[in-house]
């Protein structure tokens, strides 16, 4: 019970700070609702038992990321709001179409996994973690045995990303 | 209803998922079509630590860390692209940014 009222709450709360995100007039107002996103998003994770994951959401993204954004909408002042720009070729009754019929697959696939009399109770499966201790330790000591090479992959992406983003952001390269 | 299974967080995922697909194709200002990107990437991974939860099994949330790294590298690099763009062309509107289509 409790955790049904933790979870629609949640739910409710990250999809209308989504859907404030993609409605906001300016910029700036998408970003700080984009942060509070997070955090409830992380939240979810906290409920979930992935904390070492919540911490690096809100550490990356809310730290990071949205910070990141706010920067450049500050950066780039406009004069006019893009908004403002009408574009004569949008197929606006095509769209309504098409977003209405993937509407109705979800509505389906729904409907079809609550009508099976028991959802499908996988067994818990333990997967054999050597080392016992919290989620933070388990998730390190995968991380650093079997999955050794695309973590380095990850770091090696991360290094490009930084010296692409020092490169496109340089005004002239001498 | 009242027990949470994993078809309510996935459930959630698609709708979240679906609202950032509306967000990149909706509007105009490039800067939040990046952020529309953030919240589907966001989407695949509450799929993912829900998934990870009910079997019990860290891939799950390993992946979730290199979704944020590559999340991280993607909001970087293309920041940089859209302040270089900025400065040639002075917008951010999408519909202006056609010189590389045919």
């Amino acid at each position: 019970m409790v955790e049904a009222i933790a979870f629609y709450t949640l739910a409710a709360l990250i999809l209308g700070l989504a859907i404030l995100v993609i409605t906001a007039r300016s910029a700036v107002h998408s970003a700080l609702f984009l942060v509070v996103d997070f955090f409830f998003v992380a939240v979810m994770y906290v409920s979930l038992g992935a904390e070492f994951v919540a911490v690096i959401q809100i550490l990356v993204y809310a730290g990071g990321i949205v910070v990141l954004y706010l920067f450049v909408v500050m950066l780039v002042s406009l004069k006019r709001e893009p908004e403002q720009h009408a574009d004569t070729r949008r197929l606006k009754f095509q769209g309504m179409l098409l977003a209405g019929v993937v509407l109705l697959e979800l509505v389906g696939i729904g409907a079809y996994a609550a009508a099976r009399d028991s959802a499908p109770v996988v067994a818990r499966v333990a997967v054999d973690i050597p080392v016992q201790g919290g989620n933070t330790e388990q998730l390190g000591w995968v991380l650093y045995t079997d999955y050794l090479i695309p973590f380095e992959l990850a770091s090696i992406l991360l290094l490009v990303a930084m010296v692409g983003a020092i490169v496109l952001a340089k005004r002239s390269l001498d | 209803m009242l027990e949470i299974t994993p078809l309510h967080y996935s459930l959630l995922s698609a709708a979240l998922f679906m609202i950032g697909v509306i967000g990149v194709l909706a509007r105009r200002n490039i800067i939040v079509v990046f952020m529309s990107i953030e919240i589907i990437l966001n989407a695949v991974n509450i799929n993912l630590i829900a998934l990870s939860h009910q079997w019990q099994n860290l891939a799950g949330q390993v992946f979730v860390v290199f979704v944020i790294a590559v999340a991280a590298a993607e909001a970087a690099v293309g920041l940089g692209i859209l302040v270089a763009f900025f400065r040639n062309k002075e917008t951010v509107n999408i519909d202006e940014m056609s010189v590389m289509r045919w």
